[in-house]
């Protein structure tokens, strides 16, 4: 089935996680090989999630690790 | 991110409620993040945030014997962070406007992509610029509650669509909808700053990677 670009905006967080059936991939796929918008839509879209996850954008604040479990210590001591 | 491991999880639980308490704290150790930034995206405030994280921990490890283990064990730590910051959330009384008018117009807003050929490649080594950091965190910050829940669990502490939804207390359709609104705001937002970043190696109109 042709699609058109819009279609394939719609499912572009669906197909970046993988969770487009058999047909539907195939038809985006199709449209991508001959869409040059939709490849650079899906292309920035899967870098951003790509960077969004990356642990250097999103860190603890520091020393954070170290004082939730100097807590954790006082509640075991306390609670037993 | 560290992966769930039930039979590690379980096994530590075991003996923990067995008396080797100290072992909680191999535990909760990979969920910490994940407590920490959902409670971030709720409270908007940093020491907020510690504060209900280290209570979160502390209510883990006071309920663990009414684990059941019938979901994952992060996904009911995350549970339990999000009932702790909506406790405080409501506490203060100040759900903000943004959550509410998202919740409501939930259908509207525009969520059409930045249309650009240009940009192609992910410049990871631009990661260790604190400019490019700022500007990821901007954006989702920038995003309605509901939309930057969705963002840390699913896209940054990579959980599935199932225990994200669980964490949520929302469906696995919602999380889906959600998920794909949110990454095409992200990507309208970030797409045009990002290009910056990019290597500029290829030409406009190069081959897809």
């Amino acid at each position: 089935m042709r699609i058109d670009c819009k279609h394939v905006w719609e499912h572009i967080s669906a197909y970046i996680d993988d969770e487009v059936d058999a047909q539907l991939r195939a038809d985006i796929d199709r449209h991508l090989e001959t869409c040059e918008i939709c490849s650079a839509v899906l292309d920035s879209t899967r870098n951003v999630v790509v960077l969004v996850a990356d642990d250097r954008v999103f860190e603890l604040p520091a020393g954070f690790s170290e004082r939730l479990h100097e807590r954790i210590d006082e509640e075991i001591i306390r609670a037993s | 991110m560290t992966a769930a491991n039930p039979e590690f999880e379980a096994e530590c639980i075991r003996r923990i409620l067995g008396g080797e308490k100290q072992l909680f704290h191999e535990l909760i150790r990979p969920c910490e993040r994940a407590i920490y930034f959902l409670l971030l995206s709720l409270l908007k405030n940093e020491t907020e945030a510690e504060d209900a994280a280290q209570e979160t921990a502390i209510k883990v490890y006071l309920n663990l014997k009414n684990f059941r283990g019938d979901s994952q064990f992060r996904t009911w730590v995350l549970s339990i962070a999000r009932n702790e910051g909506l406790g405080r959330l409501r506490k203060i009384g100040t759900r903000r406007e943004d959550s509410l008018e998202a919740e409501t117009n939930e259908q509207m807003g525009d969520y059409t992509p930045a249309i650009l050929t240009s940009w192609r490649e992910i410049p990871m080594e631009a990661l260790e610029q604190k400019e490019l950091g700022e500007i990821l965190r901007k954006a989702i910050d920038g995003l309605p509650e509901i939309y930057r829940n969705i963002v840390l669990l699913r896209d940054i502490e990579e959980m599935d669509i199932r225990e994200t939804a669980t964490a949520l207390g929302v469906s696995e359709g919602t999380v889906k909808v959600r998920l794909h609104r949110a990454r095409a705001m992200l990507q309208r937002e970030l797409a045009p700053q990002l290009k910056a970043f990019a290597p500029r190696r290829r030409g406009l109109f190069g081959g897809r990677a």
